[in-house]
């Protein structure tokens, strides 16, 4: 029930509304947490949002729990979709109609970035270190965002060296931990 | 409309194909799924292809629906069931598995060091989104209502949907 009211209120995208709920309302994640379960949704195939309330309706309540949560995502926004298709194509036309999906999408852009925003405190406790976490960040973006290199390769190869140096500092610090 | 059960059965088994391929979202394989339904299949045209997309944009819910929009548009209600399940079973049912395996070693340090490795990334990943929907469009003025709805979702507790709201308004007005 609860990703039904999260998935209503999504427009452009669940993902900032999802830490809000999930994160800053009800607590049943960090913002730890929910990087961490991003993370696993966003490399997993399939639609990150859909990745991330499946791993969080199982986590709570099992198997169950992640298909309630999945069906709570999916159903109402389906119905309201499909009812919008419908609708589209005798209003496609309309300036306002336009002008109106221009400004929320506008608006729907800078609720991802904001929820980046926030996110980006958990990099505190990251065992990589501060400065390492933007540098592979600003990477990211870069690649991405500006030379719009294929997210496939850029997931793997990045993520890849960014997974080994974490490893290797979390080696460094198990050894350092050893010795005292 | 004309259904036939070959036609929903290839509209399923693309999608069931394209859905382990969608990495980073269904949004990635979108061109692999223009080349099916606009060339291949030739069941939708380019405008309606372009549309599904606009659509699940802006309506309320998770992205993914715009499968649904093509499926509709192609095949009517089962079209969008065919495709919906589609793009959904395997990816599911991969993301239940590997996300009980990784709780289950949340203390190994190769899982610990996926998870340090990955946040940035994750993180970057949301501004690019941010920069790319933005940066498409032509013109400056939805740019600082973009910025503008970056800082006070970060700063403020202010609701989002009012956020949503506000911006469906300017844009109406022909503000942006």
């Amino acid at each position: 029930m609860a990703f039904t009211l999260l998935a209503l209120q999504g427009f452009g995208g669940v993902l900032a509304i999802a830490q809000r709920v999930l994160v800053e309302q009800r607590r049943w994640l960090s913002q730890e947490e929910f990087l961490e379960v991003l993370a696993v949704g966003q490399v997993l195939p399939g639609p990150n949002i859909c990745n991330v309330s499946l791993m969080v309706g199982d986590r709570f309540f099992g198997w169950r729990g992640a298909f309630a949560a999945l069906a709570g995502m999916m159903a109402v926004p389906l119905v309201i979709v499909l009812i919008l298709t419908v609708l589209y194509t005798q209003y496609a036309m309309n300036p306002a109609v336009a002008g109106a999906l221009k400004g929320m999408g506008a608006v729907s852009a800078g609720l991802i970035v904001g929820t980046g925003i926030k996110l980006a405190g958990a990099l505190r406790s990251s065992p990589m270190g501060v400065p390492i976490s933007i540098a592979f960040g600003i990477a990211c973006f870069i690649a991405v965002a500006l030379l719009r290199w294929p997210l496939v390769w850029v997931l793997f190869v990045l993520g890849a060296i960014a997974c080994t140096w974490a490893y290797r500092r979390l080696a460094a610090r198990i050894a350092s931990g050893a010795e005292q | 409309m004309h259904l036939s059960l070959d036609l929903l059965l290839s509209l399923f088994g693309h999608f069931l194909v394209l859905s382990l391929l969608a990495v980073g979202g269904a949004i990635t394989v979108a061109p692999d799924m223009h080349r099916v339904l606009v060339g291949n299949l030739g069941v939708l045209t380019d405008a309606q292809f372009n549309a599904s997309i606009a659509i699940a944009q802006a309506a309320p819910g998770p992205n993914i629906l715009f499968v649904a929009v093509m499926g509709y548009q192609a095949a009517g209600l089962a079209g969008a069931a065919a495709t919906l399940a589609g793009i959904m079973l395997p990816s599911t049912t991969l993301a239940l598995m590997v996300a009980r395996w990784g709780h289950a070693r949340r203390d190994w340090r190769a899982v610990q060091a996926f998870k340090a490795g990955m946040a940035p990334i994750v993180i970057a990943l949301m501004f690019s989104t941010g920069w790319i929907l933005t940066a498409e469009t032509p013109g400056w003025r939805h740019i600082l209502l973009t910025i503008a709805a970056a800082v006070l979702v970060s700063r403020t507790r202010i609701h989002l949907l009012l956020l949503i709201g506000a911006g469906g308004l300017v844009g109406a007005l022909g503000w942006v």
